[in-house]
């Protein structure tokens, strides 16, 4: 029973930060210096007085404030989050199709630096001045220090023309004739280096993470136990250790959805990668303000999810915080 | 910024905590590189545009020239004749100095609402916890960009984005500082000589949070010099003013046919931040009482 109060607490919690977003969103437009009317029809000088009288009536602007936060909270709530007036399309439909993209994007980078982030570690963490642990050290440096765009333009340059292997740039080839199966494997094929960029910043700290956590681990009592009672090393190591371990991977991982995105951003940017971080470069570049306070707000809510999502995977992997009453 | 009188303590001849520190810093060769690394960086980048006199903005050379070919420009120029080298030594400084004052934005911010949430606990500490989840929510790059574009993209801005997005961490650690330190005797001590709250806070607990927040501080130097390279990359900081992320972003299509022009200044940004985090990774070995030997 606690457990699932637990769980609502949460979930209303996530709304009311969904909630706070908005507000924030609609303050953000406020606050910026001129007409607000000006701002969501982008500045682009295509809008007629006509659109402009239209936005100012459909957000209440000749209202009090109250009034247009109400009028605002109302239309997001109903999946409304404007009108883009340079690409002249709903707001919701520009994001919605290129969610797939970032979320396909950063889940696969994602996955890729937790798997190959926790094999390193536990690797390193049995011989701490092995080949492993050497690997670690470089991917840090180049994971915190290198500016992820750079790590992708100077991938491109290798793999354009010494090393062919892989696609630079966009998301698929358009001239591909073939099955499902064909497209899925192009897709596949375009990802790799991007996710691969992206993933390293991750890859670096959760094969740090996990080599130190595993560390612990190894050296406590149940470890000697398992030892003890005959059980082979692959299974100490694979089955007793890891469990543990990799619990601080799982919390991280979630709480970094925001820096993934972010990240995104800069990998879409570099490989034409037709996602959110795309579309977000792009509204800025065209004014388009409606399309980017939208981008803002869909990423936020991602990464209230994924944080809701960590807290319940937490759950199931930690007995021990079932019984309620973390944090 | 020593936290104990040191006047009382050279007659006895020890060390100063602060002292003890730097010398276990200075035992640190990859700690020693990182500093002299950071130095040349530095060098370069305010002597530089003294000694190597050319506007690197000038398209007076021949598009595409590689490295090498040229005397005149050495590192070779980007797709529309600006010299690289003058990208080089020219960009630094507003890399540096948007990286550096962002850090300080992000820590005045952290650090003043850690310590509030953190010392006085209870509703003030429930509440700006809650603001600083809201602010961990948003994506950071997206929410600088969003504040940049909204406003104005001048250095000043650019710096203040970095400040606002993020803070979280740093107060997060701040806070967890202050929860642990205040319970300790010398701070009831210091209560109990009639020691204001906002004394106890800057004189008192402060400086005996510093070491965690030190080796923090390094890190968000890198961190916000690597956002200010990434803004800039995307186009969102001064045009008129040359800065490394700059440089890649402009000659971003162009990376096949002129690599120089944007492998050069990624490496000086790496190099930067890597220089940095090196400093920060000895600072850590050094402040860390649990490492030193007692």
């Amino acid at each position: 029973m606690s457990a699932l109060v637990a769980i609502a607490q949460r979930l209303f919690y996530a709304i009311i930060l969904i909630l706070a977003v908005v507000v924030l969103n609609f303050f953000l437009v406020h606050l910026a210096p001129g007409d607000p009317a000006d701002v969501i029809a982008g500045e682009m000088g295509g809008a007629t007085e006509e659109v402009m009288a239209d936005i100012r009536k459909s957000y209440g602007l000749d209202k009090p404030i109250y009034v247009q936060l109400g009028v605002y909270l109302g239309r997001v709530l109903q999946g409304d989050l404007g009108q883009s007036y340079f690409y002249n399309a709903p707001v919701a439909d520009l994001i919605l199709g290129r969610l797939g993209p970032t979320l396909l994007l950063v889940i696969t980078a994602l996955i890729f630096a937790i798997v190959v982030g926790t094999f390193l570690g536990v690797m390193a963490s049995r011989n701490p001045t092995g080949i492993f642990s050497n690997v670690i050290t470089v991917l840090s440096l180049i994971g915190y220090s290198a500016p992820v765009f750079w790590t992708g333009i100077m991938l491109i340059i290798v793999f354009a023309s010494a090393i062919p292997l892989f696609p630079i740039s966009n998301m698929y080839d358009i001239t591909l004739e073939g099955g499902p199966i064909d497209h899925v494997i192009d897709v596949a094929h375009h990802l790799v280096l991007p996710a691969f960029t992206l993933g390293i910043i991750y890859l670096a700290q959760y094969s740090r993470l996990s080599r130190a956590s595993m560390l612990e681990v190894l050296g406590s009592d149940y470890i000697r136990t398992a030892r003890a009672k005959g059980l082979s090393e692959p299974v100490v190591v694979g089955k007793h250790a890891l469990r543990n371990a990799i619990l601080p991977v799982v919390t991280i991982a979630g709480l970094q959805f925001g820096g993934l995105i972010s990240g995104a951003v800069l990998v879409e940017t570099v490989f034409s990668w037709p996602g959110l971080g795309t579309l977000a470069l792009d509204a800025i570049l065209g004014r388009d303000y409606p399309t980017i306070i939208g981008i803002l707000f869909f990423s936020s809510m991602i990464v209230i999810i994924a944080n809701l999502l960590t807290d319940l995977a937490y759950r199931l992997v930690d007995p021990r915080i079932r019984a309620g009453g973390h944090k | 910024m020593a936290a104990v009188d040191d006047t009382t303590i050279q007659t006895l001849k020890v060390e100063s905590p602060a002292r003890e520190a730097w010398r276990m810093f200075l035992r640190n060769k990859s700690a020693i590189v990182g500093l002299v690394l950071l130095t040349i960086i530095i060098v370069v980048t305010f002597l530089g545009p003294l000694v190597y006199v050319i506007d690197p903005f000038d398209v007076a050379w021949a598009p595409f020239t590689p490295p090498g070919e040229e005397a005149t420009v050495p590192w070779g120029t980007d797709y529309l004749g600006r010299d690289v080298l003058a990208g080089i030594i020219n960009g630094g400084a507003a890399t540096l100095a948007v990286g550096a004052s962002a850090a300080l934005i992000t820590i005045v911010i952290g650090v003043t609402i850690g310590a509030f949430a953190g010392f006085y606990g209870g509703f003030v500490d429930e509440a700006l916890m809650r603001v600083t989840e809201f602010f961990q929510v948003l994506p950071p790059l997206l929410f600088a960009m969003v504040l940049v574009s909204l406003f104005s993209p001048t250095l000043t801005t650019v710096a203040i984005a970095i400040g606002v997005v993020s803070w979280t961490q740093t107060a997060r650690l701040t806070r967890a500082e202050f929860l642990k330190i205040k319970q300790l005797e010398y701070v009831t001590a210091a209560r109990s000589i009639g020691a204001g709250n906002s004394r106890i806070i800057w004189k008192v607990i402060l400086p005996n949070a510093l070491p965690p927040l030190i080796v923090s501080a390094t890190l968000i130097v890198g961190v916000a010099i690597l956002f200010e390279a990434g803004l800039s990359f995307l186009g969102l900081s001064d045009p008129n003013i040359m800065s490394w992320g700059l440089m890649i972003g402009s000659s971003r299509e162009y990376i096949i046919d002129s690599w120089w022009a944007v492998t050069f200044p990624g490496a000086a940004i790496f190099l930067t931040v890597l220089s940095v985090s090196l400093i920060g990774d000895g600072l850590n070995d050094a402040l860390n009482p649990r490492l030193r030997e007692r």
